[in-house]
C-alpha cells in the first residue's frame, strides 16, 4: 500500500498531500447541494447500485443528523489534512498515513451516512481498524503499540456486541433498513426483546464514545500524531457512539432503562473527566478529558430525551467539534515550534506566535462558554434543558455546573497559560508557524464566532434540521446568545465566577487532584493489563491442552471423532437395514475377474499399510492404483481409467525421485499399537457401512439425465464427461485447474524458496 | 539421468510420439475418450521420460519456456476463453461456437471456446505436472 | 459389484487411516495416496456401476443410447484424480523439504515452532 504512494515527492507531502486535501474539499461541496432540502425539513434518501443483478444496493440517508456529521467530518477533515501536510509531510510515512487518514474519513462519512444497519457496521468497523492503524502510526514506540491496541480491544469488542443487537434488531423490525427502523419505534420498544438489544447497543455506543468504564483507552489513544487525536479522537470517531445514540433516539429511546443508563453513564464521566482533566500538565491531556467530559455530556442530554435536551446537545455537538478540533491543532502546533507542550513550561508564546494564539483564545473562549462565541449558546441551552427535565433534574444540572466550570479552567490551562505572561528566556527564538498550520485552528475559531454572532446560521442549517431528526419530529428550534435575564443566565454568572477563582487557584487543584487519584484504590490502566494478561494465560492453557503439537495425537482426535459421529448417525438415523436382497442378488453375477481384482487391491493396501519396507509400500500402492484404474475401465469409465493411469505413473516417479534423497530408515520405527489398529479397522468399516446405505438408497439421475440429453444438441460434445469438465461445469474446472498452479507454484517455491537459481533456470527462456 | 545409449535414443522417438499423441487427445476429446487433463498428463508424462534419460538441463533447454509460464499461461487461456463469452453478451464460461464453412447437412470445422478452454487445462496440466518434477529433480 | 467395491474401499481406508496414525511422515504421504483412491473410488461406485456402456454419444445420434454409465461422477473423479496428484506432489515436497532443513522425518521430532515444555505437553 505505502510502497504506490512512496512514489509520490516528499516535499511537503507532495501528490498525497493534495489529494489529501483535495477529496474532503469535494466531498464537502458535494454534500452542501442537500442543505437547502435538508433545511426545509426533507430526508433525501440516495441508491447506488452496486450489484443490481443481486439487488445489492448501498443506499445513503441525508438527513439533519447525518448531514451535520457528514459536514463535519469532511469541512474538519479538510482543515486537518492541510494542517498534516506541514505536521507530518516530511514524515518517511507520509502516504501510509494520507492513506490511513482517507480510509478513516470515508468509514466515517459512510457510518454516518448509510441507511443500513449492516452497511453502518461495516463503516463502524473501518473507523475503528483505522482508528487502530493511526494511534498505532509511530510503530516503533512500544507505547503507541499498546495504545493502539487497547483502543482496537475494547471498541472492536463493543462492535461485536452491537453487531449482535443490530441483528436482533434487524429480525424484530423485519428490516435492516435505517428509514424503515426508525419509523417502527413503538413495536421495537414493546417487543420482549428490546432489552438485550438496548444493552448491545449501549455496549457498541458506550466503547466508542469511551463512556465510564470504558474510557481509559482515549487518554492513552493520544499517543497518535495531533492531527489524528484532533480529527479522529475529538471531533469525529469518538462521536460515532454519541451519533449511534442520537440515530437510534427515535427507536430505542425514551423509554426508563434508556433514560437512566445514559444519564448516569453520561453524567458520571462527565463529572469525573473534568476532574481528572485539570488533573493534568500535558496540555495535550487535558484536552483529551475534556473531550471525554463532552462526549459524556451529549450521552446524558440525548438520554434525558426532551427536545430541549436533544436541541442543547445538537448545539453542543457543534460547538465542541468546533472548539476542540481547533485546540488540538493548536497545541500541536506550539508542539511543533516549542517542542514541548507541558503547561508549566510554555509562557508568554502570544507575541512570538501571534495568530496561532488568536485561533487558540478563539476557540478557548468558546471551550469557557463565553459570550459572545457560540460556546455560550451551547452551555445556556444545556443549563436550560437541564433546569426544565422533571426527573434527575438536579443531577443534570448539577453535572452540566460542574463541567462547566472545569471546562472554564481547562481552557485557561490549555490557552492563558502557555500564550500570557513573562516569555521565559529558553523560548525567545520561537517563531509562528506555517500558513498551512494555522488556517486550520484560525477557520475552525473564528466559525465559532461567527455562529455565535448569527446564530441563525447555525440554527437553520445545522441545529434544527439535525434535532429533528434525533427527535423524530420537527420542533421549534430557536438559538439566540441573549434575550433575559434567567436561571439559566445566572448560572452561567456563577459558572465564570466560580470558574476564574478555581483557575486562579488550578495548581493546588492539580496537586490535590493527583493526591485523591493516588489514594483511589481503582486503576483502570492496570486492571486492563491485568485482563489480558488473564486471558493471554487462559489461551496458552488452553492451547497446551488441544493443540499438543503431535500429530498423531491430531489424528486421533479427528478420526475417532469422525468415526464416533458417523457410528452415532447410523444408530440414530437407523440406518443400518439390513442388505437389499437386490444388492445381494448382485454377488451371483459376479466373476472371477471381479473377485480377482478385490484381492488385488485389498491385498496391496494391507501390504502398504504393514510392510516396513519403502520400495514394497511403493510398489503395493502401485498395485492399488493399477486395480483402481481396472475398475474405470470395466465399468465404462475410458477417460478416468487413462487418466488414473497415467496419474499413476507420475505418482511412482515422483516418489522415486524423492526417495533418492531421503534416509533410507526402514519404516518400522513404530510402536505397533492396538488402538491404532482397532480406529483404523472402525473407521474402515463405517466407510463400508455408508456405502452399502448409499448403494441401498435411490439414484437422483436427473443431472445426469439433463447433461446426457443436452450434450450433444447444445454443446456439441460426444463425449458426455469432456462436456461436463469444458462446457457445463467450466467454471469448477478453471477453480480446479487454479488449485493444480498454486501447488505446483507452492511446492516450486517450497524447493526453490532458499537457494539461488540453478544455471538451467535462466536457459530457455 | 541415465547413462543409457538405448533409452537415450528411444526417448527423443518417444518423447516426440508422445507429444504428438498428447495433442490428438486434446483435440478428439470432446467426442472420444480424452481432452484436456489426460492430453496434459500425457505430454508431461514424456517430458518426464526426457528428463529421465537426458536430465533436466536438456529438458527445460527442449522446452524452451519454463514451465510454471506455461502452467501459468494455460490459466490465463482458460480464464480468457471462459471471460470471452461476456463479450458475446452470455454468462461468464458460457461456450462460444462457429461452425466454418458449415452447410445444411455438415457443421464444417467447428471453433468453439470451449476448445480453447480444453487447451488452457491442457497447458496447466502439463506445465504444473512438469514444474514439480523437474524442480524435485533438481534437488539431487 | 457395489457390496464389493464398498468392501474395498473399507478396507483401503482402514490401511490408509492406518498408514496416517504413523509417525513417519512418508508412511503419512503413502496413506494420503491410498486414502484418495478411496475416495475417488466411493464417488465412482456412489453413482452405480455399468459394466460395457461408456457414456459416449454414437455418430450420428442426438443422445447416448440407453443406460450409459453415469457421467457425472466420472467428470468429479476425473478432477478429483489431478487434484489429488498436485495435493500429493505439494505434500512430498514439504516432507522433502522438512527433511532437509530438520534432518528427521519423525513428525513427533519436528518441534521447531512448538518446542517441548512450552506447551505443557
Amino acid at each position: 500500500m505505502a510502497t504506490t504512494g512512496a512514489e509520490v515527492p516528499r516535499v511537503y507531502g507532495g501528490a498525497a498531500g493534495w489529494i489529501s486535501i483535495l477529496i474532503p474539499v469535494a466531498i464537502f461541496a458535494w454534500l452542501t447541494q442537500f442543505l437547502e432540502p435538508v433545511a426545509a425539513g426533507e430526508t433525501v434518501l440516495l441508491g447506488v447500485d452496486w450489484v443490481p443483478s443481486m439487488d445489492i444496493r448501498l443506499s445513503l440517508m441525508i438527513d439533519g443528523l447525518s448531514l451535520t456529521f457528514a459536514l463535519l467530518i469532511s469541512g474538519i477533515g479538510a482543515l486537518v489534512t492541510l494542517y498534516s501536510t506541514q505536521y507530518l509531510g516530511r514524515h518517511p510515512e507520509y502516504p501510509r498515513f494520507v492513506l490511513f487518514l482517507m480510509l478513516f474519513m470515508l468509514g466515517m462519512l459512510g457510518l454516518v451516512l448509510a441507511d443500513n444497519l449492516i452497511a453502518l457496521f461495516v463503516f463502524w468497523e473501518i473507523t475503528t481498524i483505522s482508528s487502530y492503524l493511526l494511534i498505532g502510526f509511530d510503530s516503533d514506540s512500544a507505547k503507541s503499540r499498546r495504545s493502539a491496541l487497547q483502543a482496537l480491544l475494547l471498541t472492536a469488542t463493543g462492535g461485536l456486541a452491537l453487531l449482535a443487537g443490530m441483528i436482533m434488531l434487524g429480525a424484530v423490525a423485519g428490516s435492516f433498513e435505517l428509514s424503515v427502523i426508525l419509523g417502527m419505534g413503538d413495536e421495537i420498544r414493546a417487543h420482549p426483546l428490546y432489552l438485550p438489544i438496548l444493552i448491545l447497543f449501549l455496549a457498541g455506543a458506550f466503547t466508542k464514545s469511551a463512556q465510564f468504564p470504558f474510557h481509559f483507552w482515549l487518554p492513552n489513544a493520544m499517543a497518535a500524531p495531533t492531527p489524528v487525536s484532533a480529527y479522529l479522537h475529538s471531533a469525529t470517531m469518538v462521536k460515532a457512539g454519541v451519533f449511534l445514540l442520537a440515530r437510534m433516539n427515535p427507536a430505542l429511546g425514551g423509554t426508563e432503562p434508556w433514560f437512566w443508563a445514559l444519564v448516569i453513564a453520561g453524567g458520571f464521566t462527565t463529572v469525573f473527566a473534568s476532574l481528572l482533566a485539570v488533573r493534568q500538565t500535558d496540555i495535550k491531556q487535558v484536552l483529551a478529558y475534556t473531550t471525554l467530559m463532552a462526549l459524556g455530556a451529549l450521552t446524558l442530554f440525548i438520554g434525558a430525551g426532551t427536545s430541549d435536551a436533544i436541541k442543547a446537545a445538537m448545539v453542543f455537538l457543534v460547538v465542541h467539534s468546533l472548539y476542540k478540533a481547533a485546540l488540538f491543532l493548536m497545541i500541536g502546533l506550539v508542539d511543533h515550534e516549542t517542542g514541548t507542550r507541558e503547561v508549566e513550561e510554555l509562557h508568554g508564546l502570544a507575541r512570538k506566535m501571534p495568530v496561532t494564539f488568536v485561533a487558540g483564545a478563539l476557540a478557548a473562549i468558546s471551550m469557557a462558554g463565553i459570550p459572545p462565541l457560540i460556546g455560550f449558546i451551547g452551555k445556556e441551552f444545556l443549563y436550560k434543558a437541564g433546569l426544565a427535565l422533571d426527573t434527575a433534574q438536579l443531577w443534570v444540572t448539577g453535572t452540566i455546573f460542574a463541567a462547566s466550570v472545569l471546562m472554564f479552567v481547562a481552557a485557561g490551562i490549555s490557552v492563558a497559560r502557555p500564550f500570557l505572561g513573562r516569555l521565559p528566556d529558553r523560548l525567545a527564538g520561537t517563531h509562528e508557524g506555517p500558513a498551512a498550520m494555522w488556517i486550520g485552528p484560525l477557520t475552525l475559531g473564528a466559525l465559532g464566532l461567527v455562529f455565535g454572532l448569527s446564530s441563525d446560521l447555525a440554527e437553520t442549517w445545522l441545529v434544527a434540521p439535525a434535532t429533528w431528526a434525533v427527535y423524530g419530529a420537527e420542533t421549534k428550534v430557536d438559538l439566540y446568545l441573549f434575550r433575559e435575564v434567567n436561571a439559566a443566565f445566572l448560572l452561567s454568572l456563577a459558572t465564570f465566577a466560580a470558574g476564574l477563582v478555581l483557575y486562579a487557584a488550578h495548581r493546588r487543584l492539580r496537586a490535590g487532584m493527583a493526591r485523591a487519584i493516588e489514594i483511589s484504590p481503582i486503576r483502570f490502566d492496570p486492571a486492563w493489563d491485568r485482563l489480558l494478561d488473564g486471558l493471554k494465560a487462559l489461551a496458552a492453557w488452553q492451547t497446551g491442552i488441544l493443540q499438543s503439537g503431535v500429530l498423531q495425537r491430531y489424528m486421533v482426535t479427528i478420526l475417532a471423532t469422525l468415526a464416533a459421529a458417523v457410528a452415532v448417525t447410523l444408530w440414530a438415523q437407523d440406518a443400518l437395514a439390513p442388505i437389499e436382497p437386490g444388492l445381494a442378488a448382485q454377488l451371483a453375477g459376479l466373476q472371477l475377474t471381479h473377485y480377482a481384482i478385490l484381492g488385488f487391491i485389498c491385498a496391496g493396501a494391507l501390504l502398504a499399510a504393514y510392510t516396513s519396507s519403502r520400495m514394497t509400500a511403493v510398489a503395493a500402492l502401485g498395485v492399488v492404483g493399477v486395480g483402481v484404474a481396472l475398475i474405470f475401465i470395466m465399468f465404462s469409465a475410458p477417460d478416468v481409467a487413462i487418466t488414473q493411469l497415467l496419474v499413476e505413473t507420475l505418482t511412482i516417479v515422483l516418489v522415486a525421485v524423492a526417495m533418492l534423497k531421503l534416509p533410507t530408515l526402514s519404516l518400522r520405527t513404530e510402536a505397533r499399537r492396538p488402538w491404532h489398529a482397532a480406529l483404523s479397522v472402525a473407521v474402515g468399516g463405517l466407510v463400508t457401512l455408508v456405502l452399502v446405505g448409499v448403494l441401498q438408497g435411490g439414484l437422483d439421475r436427473r443431472l445426469t439425465d439433463y447433461f446426457e440429453a443436452a450434450s450433444w444438441p447444445e454443446a456439441y460434445g460426444r463425449n458426455i464427461v469432456n462436456v461436463i469438465l469444458v462446457d457445463f461445469r467450466a467454471l469448477d474446472t478453471f477453480g480446479e485447474i487454479a488449485v493444480v498452479v498454486i501447488a505446483a507454484l507452492a511446492a516450486f517455491a517450497l524447493l526453490r524458496g532458499t537457494r539461488t537459481p540453478r544455471a538451467g533456470q535462466e536457459e530457455g527462456e | 539421468m541415465m547413462n543409457s545409449v538405448i533409452l537415450n535414443a528411444a526417448t527423443r522417438l518417444l518423447v516426440s510420439l508422445l507429444v504428438l499423441f498428447s495433442i490428438y487427445m486434446l483435440l478428439r476429446g470432446h467426442n472420444l475418450p480424452g481432452g484436456g487433463f489426460i492430453g496434459g498428463l500425457t505430454g508431461a508424462t514424456g517430458f518426464v521420460l526426457y528428463a529421465i534419460a537426458h536430465g533436466t538441463e536438456a529438458t527445460r533447454a527442449a522446452l524452451r519456456v519454463e514451465p510454471q509460464n506455461i502452467a501459468m499461461i494455460g490459466l490465463g487461456v482458460a480464464l480468457a476463453a471462459g471471460v470471452s463469452a461476456a463479450i458475446f453478451g452470455d454468462a461468464f464460461f458460457t461456450g462460444q461456437w462457429l461452425f466454418l464453412g458449415a452447410t445444411e447437412d455438415d457443421k464444417g470445422l467447428p471453433l468453439s471456446s470451449v476448445l480453447v478452454f480444453d487447451i488452457g487445462v491442457y497447458l496447466v496440466v502439463f506445465g504444473s505436472i512438469l514444474t514439480l518434477v523437474l524442480a524435485l529433480e533438481e534437488e539431487v | 459389484m457395489e457390496l464389493l467395491v464398498a468392501v474395498m474401499v473399507g478396507v483401503m481406508v482402514a490401511a490408509s487411516v492406518h498408514l496416517m496414525l504413523a509417525r513417519n511422515v512418508l508412511r503419512f504421504i503413502f496413506g494420503l495416496i491410498l486414502i484418495s483412491n478411496a475416495a475417488n473410488l466411493t464417488i465412482f461406485a456412489a453413482g452405480r456401476l455399468t459394466p460395457e456402456r461408456p457414456p459416449l454419444i454414437p455418430e450420428g445420434a442426438d443422445a447416448p443410447a440407453a443406460q450409459v454409465a453415469n457421467a457425472l461422477p466420472q467428470a468429479l473423479v476425473l478432477t478429483a484424480i489431478v487434484i489429488g496428484f498436485g495435493l500429493f506432489a505439494f505434500a512430498l515436497t514439504l516432507v522433502y523439504r522438512t527433511y532437509q532443513t530438520l534432518g528427521t522425518l519423525n513428525s513427533d521430532e519436528m518441534r521447531l515452532a512448538e518446542p517441548r515444555g512450552e506447551d505443557g505437553s
